[in-house]
Order: C-alpha cells, then structure tokens, then sequence
C-alpha cells in the first residue's frame, strides 16, 4: 500500500509537467487544427536553453523563463507563419504532421550540433532532496516543478478565461467561421495562440530538465507520450488534456511501481488502446458519427 | 544491373534504392489510395526484420537461400498480425489515426529493445553470413529487393483497377459518403493495411539478411517511415509510379549527403529540409503536377487549335 | 398506408441546446413527404439522426418495419436507405461513371473485381442518359457544376434501387431550371414506385410537390397532413412567423 501510495504521489508530480506540456500541445491544436509533433523537440530546445542559462549565466531555471518564453513565443509565431499558415485548411491537420515531424527533426539535428548527444541535466542546488511528508518521499525538485507547471497552466486558463485575447482565442477555436464573422482576426489569434502554445514549451522544457536528463533525441520519448494524452483527453480539450496527464503520470507511475519500470511505457500504450475502444473521440472531444 | 555495375557500393545503393521504391510502393497503398497517413510503417519493417533474425536463431532454418524463401511466410504472417492493430486505429480518422501509428512505432521500438530473450535486446540480433560467392555476393540480395518491388507494385496496380481500389479511392474523397452508398470501408481500409505491412516487412526481412545483424533502434526506425512517406509526396500520393520516381530520387540523394556530412546531425537537418521544400512546395507531387501540366497545355492547344480553325473557315 | 420510416420520440441535444426534443413522424411507402420547418426546427438534425450520421440520445427509428437499434450509414444503405448531402456531395477524384459503379451493390464487397463490371457501366449509362448527364461519363466528378454534382449525386442514390431516398435540400444553390428537372425526377422515380423524404426550405417546391408535409418547430412535430391542410393549419403559420 505504501508503495502504492507513494508511486501515486510520484505519478502525480510527473503528471503535473505531463499536464503543462500537453496543454500547449492541445492548444496548438484547438487554434490551428495542427498537431505540433515538434513540440517535444521545442520542450528539448527548452530544456537546452535554460541549462545554458544555469550552466554559463547561473540563472535559476525558473528566473531564466522571463527571458525564454518571450523567445519561444516568437519561435513559435515564426514556425506558424513561415510552415504551417502556406498549407491548405483541408490538408492541414494531416499534413501538419509530416511538416511539423521535419521540424522536430531539424530541431533534433541542430541541438545534436550544437551540445552533442551526451545527457544532459539543469542540476540546481535543491536538486537531490527530498521532503519526507507524512513517511512519503516528495523529491523537491518534482515538486517545484508540479507547483511551476501549474502555476504556468493556471496562467494559461487565466489568460483564456478572462483576457480579450483569450476569448478571441476561445472563439477561434470553438468555430473559427463565426468567429470571423465577430470580427475577430482569425489569422492573427492563431498565430499568437500557437505561439503561446510554443511559450509553455519553454516553461515546461525549464522544468524538464530539472527533473529528467535529456539529449536531443529525448523529444520522441516525450512527443509519443503527450500524443497519447491528447487522444486521450480529446482533441482540442486543454482541460482533457491535463486530466488525462495526470491520470497517465499516476497509471504509469503505479504500473512501474507495481508490476515492471522497464515496461512503465507501455501503460499509454495500453490505455490508448482502450481508450481508443471504446471511446475513439477521447474523455472529452466531439463525438460524431462520421462527419455531417 | 549487378551484373553491369561490380563496384560494392554501387550494388548496394541499386539494392537500397529498390528497397525504398518497394517501401514507398507499399506504403502508397495506404497512404496514396486511401488517404490515411500511416507514420508507423516502419515498425512492421522491423517486425520483418526480426522475424527473419528470430526464424533464424530460434528455429535454425538454415543459411544459404532459404531465409529468401522464407519471405512470402513473414509478409503473410505479419500482414495478418497487423490486423487487430489496423482495427484498433481505424476506429479513428486522419490526425488521431496518425498519432496512434506513431505511437505503435515507439512501442514496437520498446519491445525490440526489450524482449531480450527473443531479440537481443539493444545488443541486437545477428544472422550467420551467408556463404554465396565474393564475386556476386550482393547480387541474391538484389533479386529479392527487386523481387519485393515488382510484388508490390503488381499487387498496387491489380488494386487500382479492382474494386477495392475504387472503395480505397472513394474513401480518400470521402469516406463518410461512401460509407452512405453502402460501400465495405472496413473491409476495403484492413485488407488494404494487411497487404502494405506485409509488403513492408518483406523488403525488412531482406534487409536483415543484407546486413546480416540488426539493432532495435535502426530496424524500427521513425527514419524510416519519413523515407518512404516524403519519397511518395515527392513523386506523386496514389499514382502508380510515383513512389518509385521519389525512391530513385531520393534514396541516391540520400546516400549521397549521408556520403558528404557523414555527421547524422547535419544529415537529419539535411532530410528535414528537404522534406519541408517538398511539403510546402510541391505538395502534389511530380507525376500529378506533371499530369496537370500536360493537361493545361493540351486545354490552351486545343482552344488555339479551335482559334485557328474558326478563324480559317470564317 | 403502410408505414416505411417511423420516427419515435427521437431525442438529441447538443450541450446545452435540445436540438430534437421528443420529435415523431411516420413516412408512408410510395409518397413524396416533405419535411420543413422554421430555422432552428431540428429538422436538418433529425435527418442526420434518421440516416445514421448523429447518433440520437433517445428514440426509436424503424425502417420497414424492423427497428434499427444503431443507426448507420452503411447498413442503412444496405437495407435501402440512402440519402443525398445539401452539398452535393461526390467523390472529385472519380470519374462520372465510377462514382455511380460504386453505389452498386456488388461494390460493398471490396474485391478484386474490375472497377466497374460491363452490367455497372450499362446501368450507369441509363441512369446518365436519364438525366442527361451522358457527355460527361468520362469526366472526373470535379469537372462538373454544382447542379450536375447534385444530378449526379442524386443519381448515384438510385443505382443500388433504394426503398427511401431522402433529399437533403434538393433545390438549394441551383437554378430554377435545375429546380424543375430535380423536380421532374423526382415525381417520375415516384411514378415507379420510390419513396421520397424531402427536406427543404423552398416553400413552393415543397408544396407543389410533396403528398404530405411534415411540419418541425422547435425540435418536435406540430404538424402532419396533406399540403394544403399543412398550409393552412394556424400553428404551422405561427411557427414561421411567430417568434
């Protein structure tokens, strides 16, 4: 029971960056029908970035995000316009795929280029402890990182819920026609949208790294686990998606724990399977019967 | 034409040019015919591979010939296998259909990297050298390589003039429609995925021979499905020859960087530009921009050739 | 009157909104039925509820007299109901004659038989001599108008012999010439003995043609009858100006 617990404490903590990753992943895909198979390699670049911050500058991860998101952003905005806004609105949430696959690559082989393939981890002072609460080990970094990438999610919804621009973004990616119609740029909501989408991957690379050792072929690890949680939480769901994140932290924490760490991957495996089932379109996406 | 060109590496980029044109054939049956973007290929490529590998080492059948004759078997059976999988990601379209082949290339990677006791796990798995003769060593390889492409595309062109290629075909215009006309979409959709694994782990199981031992993360290998997906883009989704044409065009061009960088950090920037010029430039591909070429051209000499006989006659 | 579709009870919301709340009809054989009703009736919904395309969160449909308990698109048109798409919808990247092969019956069995059989190609041809679409058998589907995509579509409908065709807004976005060949289609295949459902907002075609008309407001029936009847009946005239 005890190794349960903890385990589940532990999924939960992980879940917690799982959350923040896949809700930039989501929201790619609510503002732009794209799925972003880069945004792993940008999580990687991310975790990259800040650790050259800490390892040359000594800036605390977290500090160095003022500085990272505001570029991340504008990476993002600039992948959007240049890659992803040339493709035809009927092709793009396949084709997007493939585009955004070769970016990854791309990443991949410029970060290969420039820090070589040797792991990588942002080793800060309070990397190695852990809090004992309660007989259960809480690793301090893991918990920072919960409360950052929450607090990052939180900022998120904020800006969605009660912004000017979140609402335009709301309404882009609920009906993007009707939107128009509202007067709303559409092509500028997204591309801002996908930019953010690409912010959170420098927060949430921050936060990699502190926790998890990296090398730039990490990013496929990473981009087959949020893949499967966004299915799981539904497509375009940013709440889905962080309910299903840390749903998948827990199951493949406690499977590692309880039956096997070598196969733990296989959990998102498995539950996509079901998922996929008996209930194709997700927790939360549309559920249609062929289209209309 | 191993005959014609002796030099060792020529062979062997004739050897992985067919490959590929085999590949990216099978792959198009897919992806060309019906229009679901399969990113997984590459793990029945491996799933092939291994199979040949494990025939081998764990029920000795031999060397020489006969892993060759093996072939047929390994496409049926893995053809087969690849059905629950298929039926599993059809009950999803386009993009979530494409996560979930993503996601069972990342697993058939895990389970090659740790199923030890079958395939080596990342010590990889190895097949005795096969005693053919110096002089011609690589030319069996190439008969089978070879042997696999006019398989695949006997099978794609026997399909595009059948009626399953019509179901495949109406299901990339539009599947929901065709499904309202009473058209068997799941039949049409599985037999079309079972034929494309098969094929594909055929062309693996030569490989593996080839190189004689196999390491998970080359056998299954997302490398390898961006190949054969971007060679089908390049020369044209869901014509006859357009995998073929972006094989011959790229699989050389590809040795040939591979030859230059050497480094693969610059050969993956190098694919992943290339892959970007051709999505963003020339998404159709060249057979149907040729196509559309040579139709405008022939719209514009008729009417000038209807112009100038107006003009005669009046 | 031998029923052919009854609609019981059929329920669909979408979130908040009730689209379809509580809505029953019936379909006789052999009639033309309109079906119209004011923007926002459910009655576009109901149709997609009926062929398969919405699943429904209740009710009962029955086709023939056998209850259809999961409505689908593919087994509906193999017990022969098949429906048309206001956007006429056919495959661009067939040509004429293969997008009428591939409603055909032996069709659904995938295989390896040639992609249209001389008997398809004979039937096709009839069926584009009658309307009159026969010039463009070899042109690929993308080639043609939108009248002749919705002629075409119509046609492929009728290639499997259906029992109940059901046109989602015929007349809409086409000329009025296109109207009246529509039209004249239709009331010959009900001269042959086929079963129309019609949804439409183009009110005189559905009154010059339709025998009876079924009435939606707000997700539910108000009215079922003769067209003049319908016409006249004061709740139909308040849905539509009511409000």
């Amino acid at each position: 029971m005890h190794v349960f617990v903890q385990a589940c404490i532990l999924g939960l903590l992980t879940g917690g960056v799982y959350a923040l990753m896949a809700s930039g992943l989501a929201l790619g895909f609510g503002v732009m029908r794209v799925i972003n198979v880069a945004q792993g390699a940008l999580i990687i670049l991310g975790a990259y970035l800040s650790y050259s911050l800490y390892t040359s500058l000594h800036i605390d991860p977290f500090v160095g995000l003022v500085v990272l998101t505001p570029l991340m952003f504008l990476l993002g905005t600039g992948l959007q316009l240049v890659f992803l806004r040339p493709l035809r609105d009927e092709e793009r949430e396949e084709l997007s795929l493939l585009v955004t696959w070769a970016i990854a690559l791309g990443i991949e082989g410029i970060l290969s280029l420039a820090y070589s393939t040797t792991y990588r981890s942002t080793i800060t002072g309070y990397a190695d402890h852990s809090w004992s609460i309660g007989g259960y080990y809480v690793s301090v970094a893991r918990a920072y990182a919960f409360i950052a990438s929450f607090a990052v999610i939180g900022l998120l919804f904020a800006v969605l819920k009660f912004t000017k621009l979140g609402r335009a973004i709301r309404a882009t990616v609920q009906n993007p026609m009707a939107a128009r119609l509202l007067g709303i740029d559409t092509r500028v909501v997204s591309a801002v949208g996908f930019g953010l989408s690409v912010a959170t991957a420098s927060a949430a690379g921050a936060v990699y790294g502190i926790v998890f050792p990296f090398n730039p072929g990490s990013h496929y690890d990473l981009i087959s686990r949020l893949l499967t949680i966004i299915v799981l939480g539904g497509l375009g769901s940013l709440g889905g998606a962080v309910i299903a994140a840390l749903f998948m932290g827990v199951s493949e924490s406690v499977f590692s724990a309880e039956v096997s760490p070598i196969w733990s991957s296989f959990t998102f495996f498995i539950v996509l399977i079901v998922v996929l089932v008996l209930r194709p379109q997700g927790l939360f996406g549309a559920r249609v019967r062929g289209s209309i | 034409m191993p005959y014609v060109f002796t030099a060792p590496w020529v062979q062997d980029l004739f050897i992985f040019t067919v490959m590929y044109a085999a590949l990216a054939s099978a792959w198009n049956i897919v992806g060309g015919y019906s229009g679901y973007i399969s990113l997984g290929h590459a793990a029945f490529f491996g799933l092939g591979a291994y199979a040949v590998a494990i025939l081998f080492e764990h029920i000795s059948i031999g060397g020489g010939y006969r892993p060759f004759f093996v072939l047929p078997l390994v496409g049926v059976a893995v053809g087969i296998a690849s059905l629950p999988i298929a039926w599993v990601a059809y009950r999803t379209r386009a993009a979530t259909f494409a996560i979930v082949t993503i996601t069972l290339l990342f697993v058939a990677q895990q389970l090659a990297f740790n199923l030890h006791s079958l395939t080596g796990g990342s010590q990889g798995a190895t097949m005795p050298t096969p005693s053919f003769p110096v002089a011609t060593y690589n030319v069996p390889f190439y008969f089978a390589m070879l042997g696999i492409l006019a398989l695949a595309m006997l099978i794609s062109w026997y399909i595009r003039g059948s009626k399953l290629g019509l179901a495949l075909f109406a299901i990339r215009d539009d599947e929901d429609r065709a499904r309202g006309l009473g058209v068997q979409t799941s039949f049409a959709k599985l037999t079309s995925f079972a034929v494309s694994a098969g094929l594909v782990a055929m062309a693996g199981g030569v490989w593996a021979y080839y190189l004689t031992f196999i390491y998970p993360q080359f056998a299954v290998d997302p490398l390898i499905t961006i190949g054969m997906v971007l060679m089908v883009y390049l020369g044209g989704r869901g014509t006859l020859w357009g995998p073929v044409l972006g094989a011959f065009i790229l699989v050389p061009a590809q040795k040939y960087l591979a030859y230059q960088l050497g480094a693969s950090q610059l050969y993956l920037i190098g694919y992943a530009s290339v892959f970007l010029v051709v999505m963003l430039l020339l998404p159709r591909g060249i057979l149907p921009s040729l196509a559309d070429l040579a139709r405008r051209l022939r719209v514009r000499h008729d009417r000038e050739r209807r112009r100038v006989e107006e003009a005669a006659t009046s | 009157m031998t029923p052919l579709l009854e609609v019981e009870e059929a329920r669909k919301r979408f979130g908040g909104v009730v689209a379809v709340d509580g809505c029953s009809f019936t379909v006789a054989a052999g009639t033309i039925t309109g079906l119209i009703g004011p923007n926002g009736s459910g009655k576009t919904t109901v149709f997609n509820l009926v062929t398969g395309y919405l699943p429904a969160d209740a009710g009962t449909i029955r086709f023939g007299g056998e209850t259809i308990r999961r409505p689908d698109p593919t087994t509906l048109a193999r017990k022969g109901l098949i429906r048309t798409f206001q956007q006429a919808r056919v495959f661009p990247n067939l040509t004429v004659v293969e997008n009428l092969a591939l409603a055909v019956p032996s069709s659904r069995a995938g295989s390896l038989r040639p992609r249209v059989t001389p008997q398809e190609r004979e039937h096709a041809e009839e069926l584009l001599d009658d309307f009159t679409l026969t010039q463009h058998k070899h042109s690929l589907a993308s080639e043609l108008s939108f009248g002749q995509r919705k002629l075409l579509e119509f046609a492929a409908t009728l290639m499997s012999r259906p029992r109940l065709v059901l046109l989602d807004e015929p007349a809409a976005g086409v000329n009025p010439v296109l109207v009246e060949r529509i039209e004249h289609h239709i009331r010959r295949l009900h001269g042959e003995g086929l079963t129309f459902l019609v949804v439409e907002h183009d009110m005189p075609f559905v009154m010059r043609l339709c025998e009876p008309v079924i009435v939606l407001d707000r997700g539910r029936t108000i009215a079922e009858g003769p067209a003049a009847d319908v016409q006249l009946d004061p709740r139909v005239l308040d849905a539509y100006l009511g409000d």
